[in-house]
């Protein structure tokens, strides 16, 4: 009962004295604007022209125009290029090794020079960018999909299903991905059998986790939505509608992270290789070149340094890009109305 | 009433003109503003969303968004001109001179923070912690009817309710005795008898201290109980202003027209009740279309420690719908009446009870008959930017329903779009459109182009116009009305508004605390409730004791 | 507070025990001969077989096998490395090497990724801000390791500021130039999210409130913005602590720090899977712990967690 109120005791209803409104002490005018300065609208009308517009035309409209985004594209579409079609850039075969040529610096015909076993850097790192690019976009591609559907799942149903998920996740979190590619890659199995996809396992099974707790998230925001309720309400089933409505309006996050991880992955690739337990040494790769190159650094930085330049504009191009598609889809920038 | 020789205005504003700098071009917000209040009164500002109201109230303190900037006119507050003045000035200004309320309590309180040292640092940096700043504290905190305020100092914000929050914004807006105080939306996010009361603590304070209030409301009949003067904004500029009550009894301005002639707590008090589409409702003969019985519902809670507690959502509700008729359940937040929403559209399951639609019991339906209730059961929820999926196109969406159902072929489901569009009063071009590009009230006109597609019997509206803005609201209940006269629809209408009940309602059902307190048509419950609860209910309606 | 630490303590546990039970399965369980995996492939005697079938209690079924290594690993019974020194002696050494290591980059990622965080997040937009974007991007696109030893060249051989490589001793002082080497990624990591957090946490609500209190704008980013900030920053730095692990590896090996990554290091290039093992066994613990500290920090930071 409110603590003010006062009743009438005739017939128990309350009074408010507050409530009979108030008069002024002063004298206020009556004001009103002139109509034509403030001319009524029809409430509520329909935008009739322009083109439609969904969410992700929206956030298309608004990246093609970021130097982010436009840098970034074109430096992926080079290295993609580079990777598919390595003849197109280098007449020299670059396993053509010769010994007299060791540590040469560059000249006519071989801008970056050799390396320790007289093989034309330049070709190397023309070669070596197929593995790099192969490793990072299948591991990518894998943690997506596995990563994604047991987020989704988790996320979705709840209950044990996410408690199970959740807690093997963590489990897999708990060993860093470098330190797990390292005890995976002294198994036998995959210890003698070191290949691209050898490495692309490895680092996918230690990156799922991490894009896992991501759709996990997004699909816990998207699963309470009323649309999906309307959805249910219309005689959808409960999975239908995780796959139609809810993870269409998760993929935000995903793409984002999935962006970002694919430098991730190519960094990681590098790194295990310079440790030795990567891509076997036959296999040409930017991490391989630079792990072999460490010692050569006092007398030959150029070994090191050009693959890891272009090791570095690749990765730096695809984090730039998952910089630029987080921006354009920023949900504050787009709420509408 | 006597009138006496006006004194200076506290806060004047001359010409008003405010600005905001969008990646889109300039957008102006405010245009040509005049308006004054004068020490120790209230004046309330009018308007929907977009008309500017918060704007210019907020360049009064200096709080405008980055991007936005007084271009030109003035802001007098006691005789100066602030309308570009230094932080460092306005820093000296808020608190002490001119202090603020502002709407959404739980956003506005740090959650990290607890409430006493909230209060204590308005205190001292205004210079008034004195010596005892936690007695200091708690005086401030009881005065703003706040009991136990020793122990809810130490409280964090996530520990309050939300009435207990606004009340500790309160607190903390008159912590210094500002001389004006701006109170934006002060209780838009509370329910209605929790907003009176708070609304009259906030004037007996204001009255004891002197203090003007600056009132930022949608809500024409709230504006005029509580203030003397009140403004009217309409798209960036002020279309008219006048002491209340002149106001609300003799508007000038078609637009003031318009939002009286649509408020439903002002209308409700005229008398402009639903019409019966059924003349004569004879009791007993008809089948009520849609039967509840002892329909309970109980949560587990879980409390830490694997130990549970129960919830009882809903407490043995009964009612009946008959065909053709509107029923509404109102209560306020907590009573329970969205649950029963939920259950009768089989989105939720019921502890105990039974929901009898048309006959049949729907708790047990096999999938099939399950898929088939579906059909004759449609909702339309609340919040219009979550009832559309926004990776949708307006043709999908209408169009899933007739998709899940099987209902006719690629063409024969356009032309149906079509139609339906037509009948909501949209034009057909809308189908190609998405979500994000329509406003709240068109959202919400194409969330009932999708309910009708199924052609259903009965449709479930979930505080279907809680959100809208007044005159958007008028517009959609409009449509309501109609095709309920058109289709021969049955609705059931879940609001806390009462007085949006008055407008559509044929019977009312009146919840509290998950039990229906009262029931019956919907002029008994106006002309003659039974309950305390009800009465206090209608007594609550801003604006009702005075047209 | 208190069931919240006894919560996250019981959720951990299957987490510690499902990550040694994770690398002892790999290691032990998966197809090919368990005793070529720890050989590193090498040829051995039958003796030396023997010896480590026991040793590794391969003669035992699988379930034995792993609570043996649960109860020796949590006694520190390491076993020894293959010339025959204790391996828990040498992880003695090596890990407060390690540990200082570690708490040094900590340091740095925290301090400076903060500070830069925040300025750049309060001036939105302006040349500090873009600038710290592009060097945090470029910083996170180069390896570690590369960056190791374009700074070690640099610094430490053409500039001769700081010791390329680091004695026996390691004290604070030589490591300091590693640890910036190891932290650097987190550090751009950590200012992108300061900076992330305060630019949302400026335009909230609460802050609008508090400006309007008549607080000056000093304390109003202090007390307020940075407050709030910091929650996401303290959670991201602890479980930073696992990557930390892992690039040690690389950045032990460039400086020649006696840690424990260059432990498993020298370890992984010999061949020394049951080292190896041994090792990482431990480095999750620490990991797991860590979190389990993380989260407490997390709950006095943020009040609303304490009550879930």
């Amino acid at each position: 009962m409110p603590e003010n109120q006062n009743f009438n005791p005739e017939d128990g209803l309350p009074i408010s004295k507050v409530r009979a409104g108030k008069v002024s002490k002063y004298k206020i005018e009556h004001f009103v604007a002139p109509l034509d300065e403030t001319p009524l609208q029809a409430v509520d009308s329909v935008k009739e022209t322009g083109k439609p517009l969904s969410m992700w035309a929206e956030a298309w409209r608004s990246l093609r125009k970021q130097p982010l985004f436009i840098i970034s594209a074109i430096l992926i579409l080079a290295v993609i290029v580079v990777a598919a079609f390595p003849q197109l850039f280098s007449s020299q075969d670059p396993t053509y090794c010769v010994l007299e040529n060791s540590n040469e610096p560059g000249r006519e015909g071989h801008i970056m020079g050799f390396n320790l076993q007289g093989c034309d850097i330049y070709a190397r790192v023309i070669y070596g960018t197929r593995a790099s690019l192969l490793v990072g976009i299948f591991t990518t591609l894998i943690v997506v999909v596995v990563g994604g559907a047991i987020g989704a799942l988790a996320g979705f149903y709840g209950g044990w299903i996410d408690a199970v998920l959740a807690r093997l996740g963590d489990i897999f979190f708990a060993l860093p991905l470098i330190l797990g590619a390292i005890i995976v890659m002294q198994l036998p199995a995959f210890r003698d059998n070191r290949s691209v996809w050898t490495v692309i396992v490895t680092l996918a099974i230690f990156g799922w986790p991490q894009l896992a707790r991501i759709t996990r998230g997004a699909v816990i925001e998207a699963r309470d939505a009323d649309y999906v309720k309307a959805s249910r309400a219309l005689g959808l089933s409960r999975f239908r509608s995780l796959v139609k409505h809810v993870i269409p309006n998760s993929l935000a996050p995903i793409i984002v992270v999935a962006t970002v991880n694919l430098g991730v992955y190519i960094v990681a690739e590098a790194t295990l290789s310079f440790l030795g337990v990567g891509l076997p040494s036959n296999v040409m790769s930017w991490g391989n070149d630079i792990s072999l190159a460490q010692t050569q650094l006092r007398n030959n930085p150029t070994m090191l340094m050009w693959p890891a330049l272009f090791l570095s504009v690749t990765v730096l191009s695809f984090i730039m890009l998952g910089d630029a598609v987080r921006d354009a889809l920023d949900p504050k920038a787009r709420k509408g109305a | 009433m006597t009138e006496t020789a006006t004194p200076k205005p506290l806060l004047e504003i001359k010409d008003l003109a405010i600005t905001f700098s969008t990646p889109d071009g300039p957008v102006h917000a405010v245009r040509d503003a005049n308006f004054t209040v004068m020490p120790g009164e209230t004046v309330a500002i009018v308007g929907e969303s977009g008309s500017g109201k918060s704007t210019s109230a907020l360049a009064a303190i200096g709080l405008l968004a980055g991007n936005g900037s007084v271009s030109s006119g003035q802001i007098l507050f006691d005789g100066e001109d602030i309308a570009h003045a230094s932080e460092k000035r306005f820093v000296e200004l808020r608190g002490n001179h001119i202090g603020m309320v502002p709407q959404d309590p739980m956003s506005n309180l740090n959650p990290v923070w607890k409430i006493g040292f909230q209060v204590k640092e308005t205190l001292k940096a205004n210079g008034l912690a004195g010596d005892n700043p936690k007695e200091r504290v708690a005086q401030i905190l009881a005065d703003a009817g706040l009991p136990n305020p020793e122990v809810r100092a130490g409280q964090y914000p996530h520990e309050f309710s939300g009435g207990m929050r606004q009340r500790a914004l309160i607190a903390i807006g008159l912590a210094c005795r500002p001389r004006l105080l701006i109170a934006d939306e002060p209780t838009s996010a509370l329910d209605v008898t929790v907003q009176q009361q708070i609304l009259d603590h906030l004037d007996t304070m204001t009255s004891e201290l002197g203090t003007a209030v600056l009132l930022i409301t949608h809500d024409l009949g709230l504006a005029a109980e509580r203030a003397e003067k009140v403004v009217v904004m309409y798209k960036g500029r002020v279309v008219e202003y006048g002491p209340a009550l002149d106001i609300l009894r003799n508007p000038q301005h078609p637009y003031t027209k318009r939002l009286i002639s649509s408020a439903p707590s002002l209308s409700a008090q005229r008398g402009d009740k639903h019409e019966a589409i059924v003349d004569e409702i004879v009791p007993g003969k008809a089948e009520p279309l849609l039967k509840v019985k002892n329909l309970t519902k109980i949560y587990d809670i879980r409390k830490g420690f694997g130990k549970k507690e129960k919830f009882t959502a809903v407490d043995n509700v009964s009612f009946e719908i008959p065909k053709g008729t509107t029923t509404a359940v109102v209560g306020e937040s907590g009573s329970g009446k969205s649950t029963i929403a939920q259950m009768v559209l089989n989105l939720l399951d019921k502890t105990e009870g039974e929901i009898v639609f048309d006959g049949e019991q729907i708790g047990n339906l096999s999938e099939k008959n399950l898929f088939k209730y579906r059909r004759r059961v449609q909702p339309i929820f609340q919040d219009p930017y979550g009832s559309l999926d926004p990776m949708f196109s307006i043709y999908r969406t209408i169009e899933e329903p007739l998709r899940i159902h099987g209902i006719g072929n690629a063409a024969s489901r356009q032309k149906k779009v079509k139609e339906l569009l037509e009948q909501v009063s949209m034009p057909a071009s809308t189908m190609h459109r998405f979500p994000n590009e329509l406003s709240g009230g068109q959202r919400q006109r194409i969330a009932i182009a999708r309910a009708l597609a199924l052609q259903p019997e009965m449709i479930v509206c979930d505080e279907a116009v809680s959100a809208l803005d007044v005159l958007v609201q008028a517009q959609v209940l409009e449509l309501l009305d109609e095709l309920q006269r058109e289709m021969g629809l049955t609705y059931l209408f879940i609001t806390h508004d009462l007085a949006v009940v008055r407008q559509i309602a044929d019977n009312v059902c009146v919840m509290e605390h998950g039990k229906i307190v009262e029931q019956g048509t919907a002029d008994e419950i106006f002309d003659a409730p039974k309950s305390a609860y009800t009465r206090n209910l209608l007594g609550a309606i801003p604006g009702a004791s005075l047209i | 507070m208190l069931s919240f630490m006894l919560k996250r303590i019981a959720q951990l546990i299957p987490v510690f025990l499902g990550a040694t039970l994770l690398v002892y399965f790999l290691v032990f369980a998966t197809p090919g001969n368990p005793i070529d995996a720890l050989s590193g492939g090498k040829p051995m005697s039958d003796a030396t077989r023997a010896a480590l079938e026991a040793q590794y209690n391969l003669d035992k079924p699988f379930w034995v096998q792993y609570g043996l290594y649960l109860k020796n690993l949590v006694t520190f019974d390491l076993g020894t490395s293959f010339s025959g020194q204790e391996v828990s002696a040498l992880l003695g050494r090596a890990f407060p090497v390690t540990a200082r290591l570690a708490i040094l980059a900590l340091l740095i990622e925290g301090i400076f990724g903060i500070i830069f965080g925040v300025i750049a997040g309060m001036r939105k937009g302006k040349w500090f801000d873009s600038t710290i974007l592009i060097a945090s991007l470029i910083v996170i696109a180069v390896p570690t390791f590369v960056l190791g030893f374009v700074l070690q060249f640099v610094v430490g051989v053409k500039l001769e500021w700081a010791k390329p490589t680091v004695s026996g001793a390691a004290t604070w002082g030589e490591l300091f130039l590693p640890a910036l080497v190891l932290g650097l990624v987190s550090l751009a990591y950590v200012v992108r999210l300061t900076r992330t957090s305060v630019i949302e946490n400026k335009s909230a609500d609460f802050v609008r409130t508090a400006t309007a209190k008549g607080l000056s704008r000093n304390r109003v980013v202090t007390v307020h913005i940075l407050r709030n900030s910091l929650i996401p920053v303290v959670t991201f730095l602890g479980a930073d602590l696992g990557s930390l692990m892992g690039g040690a590896i690389v950045t032990e090996g460039i400086f020649n720090v006696p840690g424990v990554g260059h432990l498993l290091y020298q370890a992984i290039q010999k061949g020394e899977t049951p080292t190896v093992v041994a090792i990482v066994g431990v480095l999750v613990i620490v990991f797991v712990l860590a979190n389990l500290i993380v989260d407490m920090l997390y709950a006095l930071l943020d009040p609303r967690i304490r009550y879930a």
